[in-house]
C-alpha cells in the first residue's frame, strides 16, 4: 500500500465545495429569501401556463378575460373577487393575464441585453485595444442619454414597422426598445470582471496550453462572472417590470390584450368615480413580484458574491 | 490643469458623435420618412410632396454634401432644431418648459438628497437596531411599488379626497400651490432607492477608525455624524448630486402628465402621443448634451478636490 492510499484511507478527505454549491447552502438558510424565490416562481409558473393555455386553446379562466361577467364597475364580492371593469370585464382575470405580458416582457427584455452585452463586455475587456475602444464608445454613447428618454425614442420608432415582414406591435416593439438600451450596466459590469480576471493564473495557464481567445472567453472566464450575471439580472429585472407599466400606460405597449399599466391607464379616469379595485389590484399585483425580486436578489448578492461576506 | 480641462473635452467629440450617429439610425433611417403621416389620411399627393421638401425626406441619406446625414449633424451642431409638426420651433417650446420642469424638479431633488441623507446617518448609527431594519424594509417595499401608483393614489386622496393641494395646473396658481403635491409625491418616492444607497455608503464610513478614534477620544454621536462622517461621506453624495442635474432638466415625464404641468416631461408625452420625431430627437440630443458637459464638470471637480488624480 502506497502512502498515500494509507492517508486517504484514514483520513477522508472533506468534500469540496464550490461557489454555486455553497452559496446556495447559504441561500437556501434564509427563510424569508426562499419565501420570495417561491412568489418569484409562482409568477412565471402563471405566466407559462397562461402560455399554454393560449398555445393549446385551454378553456381556463385567464385566458377568457374579455368575457362579460358582471355589470360595469361591481364593486369586489364573493362572486368577482376583485371587481368588474368598464365593461364588466373581471378584473382577476385581467390581472393574472397581465402577469403573462409583464412576464414576457421582462423575460426578453433580459435575453436580449444579456446577448448584446455580455459578449459586448467579455470582448472588449480580453482583448483591449481598438477593439475595446469601440465597444466603450458605443456604451457611453448610449449612456449619455437619459435611460427613460432611450427607451421612449426606440418604442417610438420601432412600433408598427416591419422587418423582414414581420410587424412589431404590442409587446415586441416594449421588449426591444428596453432590451436594445438595457444591456449598458452589464456590459461595463463583465468587462471590468474580465480585466480583473485576465492575468489571473488560470487563463494564464489555459493561456499556455494554447486554448484559443474563443474557448477561454466562453469556457473559463464567463463561467467565472457568471454569479454577477444572475445577481445583476435578478435585481435589474424589477426595473423591467416596471418600464413595461410605464410604456403601456404610455399607450406604447401592449393595446389589445390586458397589461398591468393598461389597467392603471384605465384607473386614471376611474378614481375619481371611486373605482379604486382595478388600480389596487394591478398595483399590488406588480408590488408582490418586485418586493420578492428585490428581496430574493439583495440574498442572491449577499450569498453568491464572496467580496461582500466581510459584513 | 488646462491641458487636462481640454483633453477632457476632447473625450466629448467623440459621444456627440455618437449620440448624433444614434439619433440618425432611429430617426431618419428606422423612423424614415413620416410625411404621409404628417399629413394625414386625406391628404392629397401633393400635399404629402410638399411636407416631404419641407423637412427634408426628399433628398438622399447619403453620399451628398445636402444629404440628410449631413444636414442632421449641422443642424444639431448649430442648435438648429428645426420645427415641431405644429410648426412651432422646437426651441421655443424648450424654451417655455424649462421653468415649470425646474420647478418642480429642483425642489423634490433637494427634498430627496437632505430627507434621505439625513435619515441615513440617523440609521447608520442606530444600526442594527430594530429602526435600522424597518427603515430597511421600508425602503425595499417603497421601491417595490410602482410610480404610477404613488402619483395616482396620492393625486386622489391627497387633492381630490381631502382637498389639501389643488388637482391640477391652472395658470392662475402661484408656482408653489401647483407643485407642492408632485414635489411631495416625488420626495416620497425617490426616498426608497436614496435612502438605502446613503445608508450603505454611511455604513461604509462608520465602521472606518477615525470614527473609533473620535468616539474614544469622548464626542458625542451629534457631533461625529455631522462634523466627521457626513465630511467624509460626501464625495459619493457629492457625484450622485452632480451627475443627477442634467436630468432635472428633462422634468419628470409622469409627474407632469398626471398634474397638467406644462413643462419639458409633458412636452415628451405630447410628442410621444403624437409620433413627433423632430421633438424627441431635439430633446434627446440636448439632454445628451448637457448629460457629457456635466459628467465633464464632475470630472473636473474631483481633480480639483483629490490630490491623488493627476492631470496626466
Amino acid at each position: 500500500m502506497s502512502e498515500q492510499q494509507i492517508i486517504s484511507k484514514t483520513l477522508p478527505l472533506p468534500k469540496g465545495r464550490s461557489l454555486w454549491q455553497d452559496g446556495l447552502r447559504r441561500l437556501g438558510r434564509r427563510r424569508f429569501a426562499m419565501a420570495c424565490f417561491v412568489v418569484i416562481v409562482l409568477y412565471f409558473l402563471l405566466a407559462g401556463f397562461i402560455y399554454l393555455a393560449e398555445l393549446f386553446d385551454w378553456q381556463v379562466a385567464p385566458i377568457r378575460w374579455s368575457q362579460e361577467v358582471g355589470s360595469q364597475y361591481e364593486s369586489p364580492s364573493g362572486e368577482n373577487l376583485f371587481g368588474t371593469d368598464i365593461f364588466g370585464q373581471s378584473v382577476l382575470r385581467k390581472t393574472l393575464y397581465g402577469t403573462k405580458t409583464s412576464m414576457t416582457v421582462a423575460m426578453f427584455a433580459s435575453f436580449i441585453s444579456i446577448a448584446i452585452g455580455v459578449p459586448l463586455g467579455a470582448i472588449a475587456g480580453y482583448f483591449r485595444g481598438f477593439i475595446d475602444e469601440v465597444i466603450v464608445w458605443l456604451y457611453s454613447t448610449l449612456s449619455s442619454i437619459p435611460y427613460i428618454l432611450l427607451i421612449l425614442a426606440f418604442a417610438v420608432v420601432l412600433r408598427d414597422k416591419t422587418f423582414f415582414g414581420y410587424k412589431l406591435a404590442g409587446i415586441t416593439t416594449v421588449y426591444l426598445a428596453i432590451g436594445l438600451t438595457s444591456w449598458v450596466g452589464i456590459c461595463r459590469l463583465i468587462r471590468g470582471e474580465v480585466i480583473k480576471h485576465k492575468n489571473r493564473e488560470y487563463i494564464l495557464a489555459a493561456k499556455s496550453y494554447g486554448c484559443s481567445a474563443k474557448r477561454i472567453i466562453f469556457k473559463h472566464l464567463l463561467p467565472n462572472v457568471f454569479h454577477l450575471i444572475i445577481i445583476d439580472f435578478s435585481l435589474r429585472f424589477v426595473g423591467f417590470i416596471h418600464a413595461e407599466v410605464i410604456l403601456s400606460f404610455l399607450g406604447l405597449g401592449e393595446t389589445t390584450r390586458p397589461s398591468w399599466g393598461a389597467m392603471i391607464n384605465d384607473a386614471r379616469i376611474e378614481l375619481a368615480r371611486g373605482v379604486w379595485w382595478q388600480m389596487a389590484t394591478a398595483t399590488f399585483a406588480i408590488f408582490f413580484i418586485s418586493l420578492a425580486l428585490n428581496i430574493f436578489g439583495d440574498a442572491l448578492r449577499d450569498s453568491l458574491d464572496p467580496k461582500l461576506r466581510t459584513q | 490643469m488646462a491641458a487636462y480641462i481640454i483633453r477632457r473635452l476632447l473625450y466629448t467629440i467623440p459621444i456627440v458623435f455618437g449620440v448624433l450617429l444614434l439619433t440618425f439610425i432611429l430617426f431618419n433611417m428606422v423612423g424614415g420618412d413620416i410625411s404621409a403621416e404628417i399629413a394625414g389620411k386625406s391628404a392629397s399627393k401633393e400635399t404629402i410632396e410638399e411636407i416631404r421638401k419641407e423637412r427634408g425626406y426628399d433628398k438622399p441619406l447619403f453620399f451628398s454634401w445636402d444629404s440628410q446625414f449631413v444636414n442632421h449633424f449641422e443642424n444639431a451642431l448649430t442648435f438648429n432644431l428645426g420645427r415641431a409638426l405644429d410648426r412651432e420651433p422646437v426651441i421655443d417650446k424648450i424654451k417655455r418648459g424649462v421653468m415649470p420642469s425646474l420647478a418642480l424638479t429642483v425642489p423634490m431633488f433637494f427634498g430627496i438628497v437632505i430627507v434621505s441623507v439625513g435619515l441615513s446617518l440617523i440609521v447608520a448609527f442606530v444600526r442594527g437596531s430594530i429602526w435600522d431594519v424597518l427603515t430597511v424594509v421600508i425602503c425595499v417595499a417603497g421601491m417595490s411599488i410602482p410610480f404610477l401608483s404613488f402619483i395616482l393614489f396620492g393625486q386622489y386622496f391627497l387633492a381630490y379626497k381631502w382637498g389639501l393641494f389643488p388637482i391640477f395646473f391652472s395658470p392662475d396658481l402661484a408656482t408653489a400651490q401647483y407643485v407642492a403635491l408632485p414635489v411631495l409625491i416625488g420626495i416620497v418616492t425617490g426616498l426608497g432607492a436614496n435612502l438605502r444607497f446613503y445608508r450603505t455608503v454611511m455604513l461604509d464610513e462608520m465602521r472606518s477608525d477615525y470614527v473609533r478614534t473620535a468616539f474614544a477620544k469622548g464626542l458625542g454621536p451629534g457631533r461625529v455624524l455631522f462634523k466627521h462622517v457626513l465630511k467624509n461621506a460626501m464625495i459619493p453624495i457629492i457625484t450622485r448630486i452632480v451627475l443627477a442635474i442634467p436630468f432635472l432638466f428633462l422634468g419628470s415625464l409622469l409627474l407632469e402628465r398626471f398634474f397638467g404641468i406644462p413643462g419639458l416631461g409633458y412636452l415628451m408625452i405630447e410628442a410621444i402621443g403624437s409620433r413627433d420625431y423632430f421633438v424627441i430627437n431635439a430633446m434627446t440630443y440636448i439632454s445628451a448634451i448637457l448629460f457629457v458637459i456635466f459628467n465633464v464638470i464632475t470630472d473636473i471637480c474631483y481633480a480639483l478636490v483629490d490630490p491623488r488624480i493627476s492631470f496626466e
